[in-house]
């Protein structure tokens, strides 16, 4: 009986949405505006807006509709408004080329801003000189699905971020192309969602801004030349799966940053040519697996305060020092990875060598605690002191290494 | 002048050590570029041999030249000749021909195998070390008269500038690192040529190793154009300066 009555309801539903009209918009269609459009739509209806430019200030939509794009029609904020404001669920937005939106440091201007609402789909939009582009804010199961954002930031206080995400929960992020902004996609309080295949490069601040979002997953996306890298903190259950981190360069730039990070997973990612790969601060629990570090200044810089990671697996190729750490207490494990700097032997052959490798160079250490020491990096005297701390390690520290470095780098 | 520039830098040429430091030069750095897999690791095992063994073989063979040609040279002062002239010349030759060695040993492998900014930089750093210590070495051999002394003298110079200066930079280094250093290690840097001439290729090659702050001071001063004929200045103002000071020891000598 309850079966049949959902049959029925469904059936009634379809039915409705049969009913629904669409509406155009154009210089020779019934509404010559998008503001008209949405007066006159009802619940469902699809709104088709033809090529032009149009200044409308700003565009609230307050019920379900779809809000289709043709040809690229530009909508203009003028450098004054805020373009499209959503305030219903089960909107989407597709298909326009959004411009040109005020710029506060008292409020967050967005091209698109969801306020509280589900269901909200923005797909395949073009955003240019938007201060923050899209703006999720307490909403749910939205959609954000290959928009191309491209800001011009010149400062950081006078620019927003990419795609900013706040209080929010199932989001999916998938696809999209983020530069030139502040951060590109910034995620604070968000839970559950997934960052999928997008590509942020060349932002002023970071890639990816993470904080206080837990169990959320990041997968396949590139993060490239950001001026600070990811930075990841106060998460637990982060999953961060075959990612590229490339050429973040600078003292305070890294592949990922993270802080407080608990029980999350760092695997299949690759780090090419950045000042420092990972850098760790406070993490626990934390999973290093199956990751390639290649032509790093640092591989990975783990602060004494990291406890319990474990980093099995890797490959370490290339990189100026593999691992830096600032103390001696080493609560992390090393073992299983591939070394290039390893000089030890093998003699039974099973690929594992038999004497353990120390990551941590004296030279490393120095660095650390004295950069200018850098300027004598390559020199007789440094080569001389590596040497004869290999021999006996006085200074590094004596629990991080490999019991089990590998003989051969793994097919990564 | 040209003539004994010509006896010297022929009768350098044909010497069976200079013949040895070429072809050994040219094996090393043959047999790095084929043993390494790409030819930016290659280069980085070069440069240890050209901060390290070329100055070394450089100062060394200068001195003793210089002392083994002690003769020649009484013998030329006798003559009408102004021993500005005189000096210059086996200065010129010496450091001719060990610049020679080292462009066929190592220019020529690395113009083939690495010709890249930072071959060429290495190669430029080469030459002008060469050139620094064929200088240091007629300044030591100027100043003493006893010619184990003076060898003795030249290998302490080399020692100094390729391990004891660093020793030095390090130790003040840690003895005031409350302090910011930045500036004060750019200066240093130019107080050792061989320290300079690392840093220089090394802008090129580990870029993202030296951007860390330091780095990045470095990188602003010596990495744009003007830093880097700042730099070229500095190490020829090295070979001026030390070819001067020999030139007005030699030339108040009593021989």
């Amino acid at each position: 009986m309850n079966r049949l009555f959902y049959i029925v309801a469904g059936l009634m539903m379809t039915g409705m949405s049969s009913f629904a009209r669409t509406i155009k918009v154009g210089k020779q269609q019934q509404a010559r505006t998008i503001g008209q459009a949405l007066s006159i739509a009802s619940p469902g209806d699809t709104i088709r807006v033809e090529s032009g430019i149009y200044r409308e200030k700003n565009i609230v939509i307050d019920k379900p509709v779809v809000l289709l794009g043709i040809d690229y029609p530009v909508l203009d904020g003028e450098h004054k408004y805020e373009i499209i404001s959503v305030k219903a669920n089960n909107v989407t937005i597709k298909g326009f080329r959004i411009e040109n939106t005020g710029v506060s440091s008292l409020e967050d201007i967005a091209a698109v801003k969801i306020y509280s609402c589900r269901n909200v789909t923005v797909s395949e939009n073009i955003f240019k000189d938007t201060f923050f582009g899209i703006y999720s804010q307490s909403s749910a199961n939205c959609l954000f699905e290959n928009n191309k954002l491209t800001a011009s930031a010149k400062t950081e206080q006078a620019s927003g971020n990419g795609i900013h995400c706040w209080k929010s929960d199932s989001l999916r992020i998938i696809g999209n192309t983020i530069t030139g902004h502040r951060d590109g996609v910034y995620f604070e309080f968000v839970t559950n969602s997934v960052i999928w295949r997008n590509d942020s490069h060349n932002n002023m601040r970071y890639g990816l801004h993470f904080m206080f979002s837990n169990n959320d997953a990041y997968i396949s996306n590139i993060f490239r030349n950001n001026g600070a890298g990811v930075s990841v903190m106060f998460t637990h259950g982060v999953k961060m799966f075959n990612n590229y981190f490339e050429e973040n360069w600078g003292d305070a730039a890294y592949g990922i940053f993270l802080k407080e990070i608990s029980d999350s997973y760092i695997i299949g990612n690759k780090f090419l040519r950045n000042t420092s790969g990972i850098f760790m601060e406070g993490a626990s629990r934390v999973r290093v697996e199956k990751n390639e570090f290649k032509d790093n200044g640092w591989a990975m810089k783990i602060q004494a305060s990291s406890m319990d990671n474990v980093i099995t697996n890797n490959n370490f190729l290339g990189n100026t020092f593999d691992v830096g750490t600032n103390g001696t207490l080493v609560m992390n494990t090393f073992d299983h990875n591939y070394w290039d700097k390893y000089e030890g032997y093998d003699l039974n052959r099973d690929n594992i060598g038999d004497v353990p490798f120390r990551p941590v160079s004296l030279y490393s250490m120095i660095v650390e605690k004295n950069p200018p020491a850098m300027m004598l990096y390559r020199s007789f005297m440094t080569t001389l002191l590596d040497k004869s701390e290999k021999i006996l390690p006085t200074l590094t520290p004596e629990n991080l290494k490999d019991n089990f470095p590998l003989m051969k780098p793994l097919h990564l | 002048m040209k003539k004994i520039t010509k006896y010297v830098l022929t009768d350098i040429l044909r010497n069976k050590i200079i013949i040895g430091y070429t072809i050994f030069l040219l094996l090393i750095s043959m047999s790095l570029f084929n043993l390494e897999d790409s030819s930016s690791k290659g280069l980085l095992s070069l440069l240890n041999i050209v901060l390290i063994i070329v100055p070394l073989v450089s100062v060394i063979f200068s001195t003793i030249y210089i002392y083994n040609s002690a003769e020649f040279i009484e013998l030329l002062v006798s003559q009408p000749l102004k021993r500005k002239q005189l000096w210059g010349s086996l200065f010129t030759g010496l450091a001719g021909s060990l610049a020679f060695s080292f462009f066929i040993g190592i220019g020529i492998p690395v113009l083939l195998f690495a010709a890249s900014a930072t071959g060429y930089i290495m190669i430029a750093m080469g030459l002008l070390l060469t050139v620094i210590f064929v200088a240091i070495a007629m300044f030591a051999a100027v100043i003493a008269r006893d010619k184990a002394k003076g060898i003795g003298l030249a290998i302490f110079l080399w020692l100094y500038f390729s391990l004891l200066f660093d020793g030095l930079v390090l130790f003040v280094l840690f003895q005031f690192q409350d302090y910011p250093l930045e500036k004060f290690m750019i200066v240093a840097s130019a107080l050792n040529p061989i320290d300079l001439s690392r840093i220089m290729v090394l802008l090129k090659m580990d870029t993202s190793a030296l951007m860390g702050y330091t780095g990045a001071v470095f990188r602003d001063f010596f990495g744009t154009n003007t830093g880097f004929i700042i730099a070229i200045l500095i190490l020829f103002s090295w070979i001026v300066a030390l070819f001067w000071w020999s030139l007005r020891k030699f030339i108040r000598k009593d021989l």
